[in-house]
């Protein structure tokens, strides 16, 4: 019986390490879809974590929270969107200068939050499913960002491959002059393309600031943006695939400490390195079919638009 | 095939659309100037010009791509504002574009739902695509993957995609330029039929044969001005072109070439390359002699390994077997490009911009990049020499008639026909003992494609043996001793040219020389016959 506890506490902390990953990977893939790439997850996460951290501190409501920390992320992808869409910067430092910009400014703002006791998002039971032994309390007595997490994947999928809103932002990651010429507004799809991807950077965000660890830390996303940001190459570009990867990464980060903790006589660099290494093996065979791999590339991302007009 | 409603449209039919004083300017460049064209309904209407003659920029202001300046469009009468594509679309105005208008990564329903207004399930839309697509002949998959197709079926695409928004009026930018003859044909009856029906039709053209052929009215524009209009069916493509060019075009002399042919220069033997992966040709067993003095074309619709044998021989892909390519009696197969290039070879890519010239180069960077292994001045103690390299610029784009607007420009910066004039020039300046050239006059105006075969004709008379890849036959037949033809990664026994008919060359394009018709294949011409 312990066991069996043992290990729902287990999978329990994976769902956990997994779901920020998961929150702004999905809303990255969506960006790079349309043909852009922000490298500035990181520091678009790490001002949802401290927003969402203040506005929760500030109402006593961890939602008011959440919502905050997704304006946040998207009041950066703006300012991200303005220089890549309309003044054409560089997409590649334009993003480098936001992770930059965002991990200064949460400093700046957490700095009066440090210390702080949080407060706690409660999870949800949904009735009847989470008295269902082992996998109820697992899947169905979780925190709505974790539902949410899951009602993204499916919903991006949905969208992406199976509407008309989403052939659109497939065509104008694929040849946005074609696109342009059929009359689309590539700007206007780039924009709300990467303003969804900094809400779901900010949701990331809030997730740590507001579950993961309920208080703020500085810099306590800790590099995570960035394995979003790999992960939806890795997945190549398909949402079900960086699930896969977001739990995989979860998984093996969490094991390994368990693994370390019973004294595997192994180099605790190498375990701490096991993540990184199994995502990577792990979705390089996934995706090693060449031609699904071509089609599944945005050919234009990292592309500056450039209407002929 | 001649058209027999010809009569019926000098006079009397309600003009469809009419653009008066079409001004637009790029910068300093007057690129319209003052335009009037008008289309009648159910017409097929040409419109000529070189290169930078303003055409491009007149069909997408009339399909909403850009904006006119000054000047006024009339629809039926009405003047309207044409100010997106979407609004060209609602008035009934579809284009097909030369290329670059396809999502390679969509399949053909979702390519085509892209174009039409929402509300279409895509499977209803997949039965109207199957439906519409036999109904003109062209027969199409829905649900194929744009990346997976041939040029001429990605044509396909684009004309069905204009033809299920029903449009009164279609635009054609050289839509023949990536057919094999026969599939020309059967666009020629495909636009005859949607003319009869009352569609009109823009033809954007090169060729004047097909434009006599097929069009009924033609406005002739130079220097973005119309310059006249004429019935081409009573002019000749020599009358049309002296329209176009606004003088005699150079008249190509391709003196039969005398004496005891050359040394052998190429010779690929038994050339197999598999195909790599994702959506490349495999090379089947391709054999081939070359001597010195004489041109061999290579005709193939576009796709069917033409790039593939380019770079088998140019050394961007290398072999196993090193004996399958050989350059001067030398097997080079394992060897790199610059190898070959020291034994006196000279490759021109297909694709100028990008892969013969690096865009954002100034020329004589251009230079630099190709010949700094085979000619040794331009490395001077191991340190670039700029100034010799200049010099080559100034000589190349003197005796090549480069036009450009100041000395030594960035490459990206040429019309299209200057920077093929350039790369050609600048390996012809070398004086190649072999030259490969791949579609050396794609998207060339006439001017500047007469002086680039001239040149071609020129070095093989002076002993050089030339590779030319091609999918225009008039040129292949301007242009080459021999004519083989390549399909689906097979070559045919390269032919005499006064051997090689237009049909037999169709035939072999559509297949009949691969290995399993080999017995048949010897015999195209008269199993055509029966």
């Amino acid at each position: 019986m312990s066991d069996i506890s043992m290990i729902e506490a287990v999978l329990l902390t994976i769902i956990t390490a997994s779901t920020p990953l998961l929150l702004a990977a999905i809303g990255e893939l969506v960006v790079e879809r349309s043909g852009v790439l922000n490298l500035g997850v990181e520091g678009m996460m790490i001002v949802g974590a401290v927003i969402g951290f203040a506005a929760t501190q500030a109402t006593g409501s961890p939602y008011v929270g959440i919502v905050a920390a997704m304006l946040a992320g998207i009041a950066m992808s703006v300012l991200f969107g303005f220089l890549t869409l309309n003044l054409m910067t560089n997409q590649v430092a334009t993003g480098l200068a936001l992770t930059i910009l965002g991990l200064g400014l949460s400093g700046m703002i957490g700095e009066a939050f440090i210390g702080q006791p949080g407060i706690s998002l409660k999870p949800i039971a949904i009735p009847g499913l989470s008295e269902i032994p082992f996998v109820g309390s697992l899947l169905f007595n979780q925190d709505i960002l974790v539902y949410t997490s899951y009602g993204l994947v499916i919903a991006v999928y949905l969208v992406l491959f199976k509407s008309r809103t989403g052939l659109i932002i497939r065509a104008v990651g694929d040849n946005h002059s074609s696109a342009h010429a059929l009359g689309y507004s590539v700007i206007s799809v780039r924009y709300l393309a990467v303003m969804f991807g900094g809400a779901c950077a900010g949701l990331a965000g809030a997730y740590l600031s507001l579950i993961y660890t309920p208080q703020w830390v500085e810099g306590m996303t800790a590099g995570r943006g960035w394995i979003a940001l790999a992960l939806v190459v890795f997945a190549s570009w398909r949402p079900a695939r960086a699930l896969v990867g977001a739990y995989l990464f979860g998984a093996v980060s969490i094991l390994q400490f368990h693994a370390q903790a019973a004294g595997i006589g192994l180099p605790t660099q190498l375990m701490s390195a096991l993540p990184y290494l199994a995502t990577i093996v792990v979705l390089i065979v996934i995706s090693r079919n060449k031609n699904l791999a071509k089609v599944n590339t945005p050919a234009c991302l990292g592309k500056p638009f450039v209407p002929d007009r | 095939m001649e058209n027999t409603q010809r009569s019926a449209h000098s006079a009397g039919v309600e003009d469809l659309i009419e653009a008066r004083g079409i001004t637009k300017k790029f910068g300093d460049i007057l690129a319209n100037d003052n335009v009037d064209l008008v289309i009648k309904q159910g017409e097929i209407h040409a419109l000529l010009g070189e290169n930078g003659a303003g055409k491009s920029t007149l069909v997408k202001i009339l399909y909403g791509a850009l904006e006119p300046g000054a000047g006024e469009i009339l629809w039926k009468g009405k003047p309207v504002s044409i100010s997106n594509p979407a609004a060209a679309r609602k008035l009934g105005v579809g284009m097909v574009f030369q290329h670059f208008s396809l999502f390679e990564a969509l399949s053909v329903v979702e390519n085509i739902a892209l174009a039409l207004p929402k509300g279409e399930k895509i499977e209803a839309l997949s039965r109207r695509i199957t439906e519409v697509s036999q109904k003109y002949g062209l027969p199409l998959d829905p649900a194929a993957l744009v990346a997976d197709l041939p040029v001429g079926i990605r044509q396909r695409i684009e004309i069905v995609r204009c033809l299920l928004q029903n449009p009164s009026l279609i635009i054609m930018d050289e839509p023949t330029s990536v057919l094999t003859p026969q599939e020309a044909d059967q666009l020629f009856i495909t636009l005859q039929r949607l003319a009869s029906e009352g569609c009109a039709i823009l033809y954007i053209s090169h060729r004047l044969e097909e434009v006599k052929r097929i069009c009924h009215n033609a406005t002739i524009m130079r220097h973005g001005q119309v310059v006249g209009s004429c019935d081409p069916t009573e002019e000749t493509p020599a009358s049309l072109a002296r329209m176009m060019v606004g003088g005699e075009v150079h008249e190509i002399c391709a003196s039969e070439h005398k004496g005891s042919p050359g040394d052998v220069m190429l010779k690929l033997r038994n050339l197999s390359i598999p195909s790599d992966g994702a959506f490349g040709i495999e090379l089947k067993n391709v054999n081939l002699n070359l001597r010195g003095g004489e041109i061999v074309a290579v005709a193939g619709v576009a796709g069917n390994g033409q790039s593939e044998l380019f770079d088998a021989v140019s050394g961007e892909t290398l072999i196993k077997d090193g004996y399958g390519v050989e350059i001067c009696g030398v097997p080079v197969g394992k060897r790199k490009i610059n190898d070959r290039r020291l034994l006196g070879s000279a490759f021109v890519p297909e694709e100028r911009l990008g892969h013969g010239a690096v865009p954002g180069f100034v020329l004589s960077d251009n230079i630099l990049l190709t010949r700094y292994k085979s000619d040794p001045d331009l490395i001077r103690r191991g340190m670039l020499n700029q100034s010799l390299a200049a010099e080559m610029e100034k000589r190349i784009t003197v005796s090549y008639d480069v036009r450009m607007s100041h000395d030594n420009p960035e490459a990206r910066s040429l019309s299209g026909g200057n920077l093929q004039k350039f790369v050609v020039g600048r390996e012809l300046d070398r004086v190649p003992k072999l030259l490969v050239i791949n579609q050396p006059t794609w998207g060339v105006d006439a001017g500047a494609a007469a002086l680039i075969r001239q040149a071609i004709i020129d070095l093989a008379r002076n002993g050089s043996a030339v590779l030319v890849i091609s999918q225009d036959l008039d040129e292949i037949y301007e242009l080459a001793d021999r004519i083989a033809v390549i399909s689906r990664g097979e070559l045919s026994e390269a032919e005499p040219a006064a051997a090689m008919t237009p049909e037999k060359i169709g035939l072999l394009m559509a297949g009949m020389g691969e290995t399993r018709s080999k017995v048949t294949a010897s015999n195209a011409g008269d199993v055509h016959a029966h």
